[in-house]
C-alpha cells in the first residue's frame, strides 16, 4: 500500500515518516512537494511534524492553499486515510478536516518527551488495529499542543466519539497530571466523523524500531491496511 | 480606485485560555504592578488596500479575516479602515531665495 508523505518547507518529519511507513507496512512511501496536486496515486496520505511556512501567522494557517494540500482536502472527503502528526495535526485543524485548534502549550514551554496515551476510539482509519483502552508510549515534542475548542463543540465531538485519544497515566487514567500541555479534556488526537482522517500530537513514526526506543506507534500504521482491507471488502459486498 | 489603511485587530476569544497574556500579566507584577488583573496579547496587522470605497474595503478585510487572517474556532478580530490621503505636493518649492541668510 503507497503512502503519500506531504512534504512543505519546513516540514521536518517526512523522511521519518516516510521510513516509518515502509517499516511498519512493507509498502512504499513517495515524498510529495507541497506544490504538486498529484499525490501520485497513494492510498493513504501523511502530514509529517515540523514547521510548515515557517509557522508563520498561526501553526498550518497557510498550508491550506497549497495545491498538495487541496489535493488531500478533496481526497479525504472521498475517503482517502489520512494521518496529521504533530504540525501535520495543526494543519488538518486549521484546514477544516478535523474541528478544534492547537494553541501554545500552557505552560509556554515546549515539551520534549514521552507520553502515555491511551486510544478512545479505536474505529479510525489509523486505529482499527487497537484495542479499546490500549496504552501506547509515543514520543511528543511541541510547543503549541494544546487542543482546544468551544464548551458546545467539544461536547459534540465527545457525542460521536471523535475523541481517538488522551493523556493518561500508567494505569490508564486520562488524569490532569499526565497531561503535557494543558490540552482540554486531556485530548492528544480526534478524528472527523468517518474516522479516516486523524491528528495527533505524539509521533507514532518515532516509535517503530526498539532501538530507538520503542515500537508502540507501528500499530497506528498498520491499522490503516486493516481498515483498507475492510473499506475494499464493503465496496466489494455494494458493488 | 482609491487607497485605505486597514487595520486589522485580531485577539483569542474571551474565553481561550492566553498563556502569553498570563505570563506578561505576571512579569508586569513583578516590576510593581501590583494593579494588573489581566492582559491579552493579540496581532495587529496593518494593510495598504485599493477599493472602490471604504465599505468595500472593509468587505473584502473580513474575507480576508474568515479565511486566513483570524481562526474563527478560537479568535476573535475587528477592522478598521481609514482613507489614505495622497501625499500633498508643496505649494512652494523653496527656491535659492529661501536660503537662509548668511
Amino acid at each position: 500500500m503507497r503512502a503519500a508523505v506531504i512534504v512543505f518547507p519546513g516540514s521536518n518529519c517526512d523522511a521519518d515518516a516516510a521510513w516509518a511507513w515502509e517499516q511498519a507496512t512493507g509498502g512504499p512511501a513517495v515524498r510529495i512537494w507541497h506544490d504538486t496536486a498529484d499525490l501520485g496515486g497513494a492510498e493513504v496520505a501523511i502530514l509529517p511534524g515540523g514547521f510548515a511556512y515557517g509557522d508563520y501567522l498561526r501553526c498550518g494557517a497557510l498550508c491550506r492553499f497549497s495545491p498538495a494540500m487541496q489535493a488531500v482536502v478533496a481526497a479525504a472527503g472521498r475517503g482517502l486515510p489520512v494521518l496529521g502528526i504533530c504540525n501535520g495535526f495543526q494543519i488538518l485543524c486549521e484546514a477544516g478536516l478535523l474541528p478544534g485548534v492547537l494553541g501554545r502549550n500552557a505552560h509556554l514551554r515546549f515539551v520534549c518527551t514521552t507520553a502515555t496515551v491511551r486510544v478512545d476510539q479505536p474505529a479510525t482509519a489509523w486505529t482499527s488495529a487497537c484495542a479499546p483502552g490500549q496504552r501506547l508510549r509515543l514520543p511528543i515534542a511541541h510547543g503549541e499542543g494544546r487542543y482546544w475548542l468551544a464548551a458546545e463543540e467539544l461536547a459534540a465531538l465527545r457525542q460521536r466519539g471523535g475523541v481517538v485519544f488522551r493523556y493518561c497515566d500508567a494505569s490508564g487514567e486520562a488524569a490532569a497530571e499526565a497531561n503535557p500541555n494543558g490540552s482540554l479534556d486531556q485530548i492528544a488526537g480526534v478524528c472527523n466523523p468517518e474516522g479516516n482522517v486523524v491528528g495527533l500530537m505524539p509521533h507514532p513514526e518515532r516509535a517503530v524500531d526498539a532501538l530507538l526506543g520503542g515500537t508502540d506507534g507501528r500499530v497506528l500504521l498498520q491499522s490503516v491496511l486493516r481498515w483498507s482491507t475492510r473499506a475494499h471488502a464493503g465496496a466489494a459486498a455494494r458493488g | 480606485m482609491e487607497r485605505f489603511l486597514v487595520a486589522v485587530e485580531i485577539h483569542l476569544k474571551p474565553a481561550a485560555l492566553d498563556p502569553q497574556g498570563q505570563a506578561v500579566a505576571a512579569a508586569l507584577r513583578s516590576l510593581g504592578h501590583d494593579g494588573v488583573r489581566d492582559v491579552r496579547v493579540g496581532k495587529h496587522l496593518l494593510l495598504q488596500l485599493e477599493a472602490e470605497d471604504a465599505s468595500a474595503a472593509e468587505a473584502e478585510a473580513e474575507k480576508m479575516c474568515a479565511s486566513l487572517l483570524a481562526n474563527p474556532v478560537m479568535e476573535t478580530h475587528r477592522i478598521a479602515v481609514t482613507a489614505v490621503r495622497p501625499a500633498r505636493r508643496r505649494s512652494r518649492a523653496p527656491g535659492p531665495q529661501a536660503e537662509p541668510a548668511r
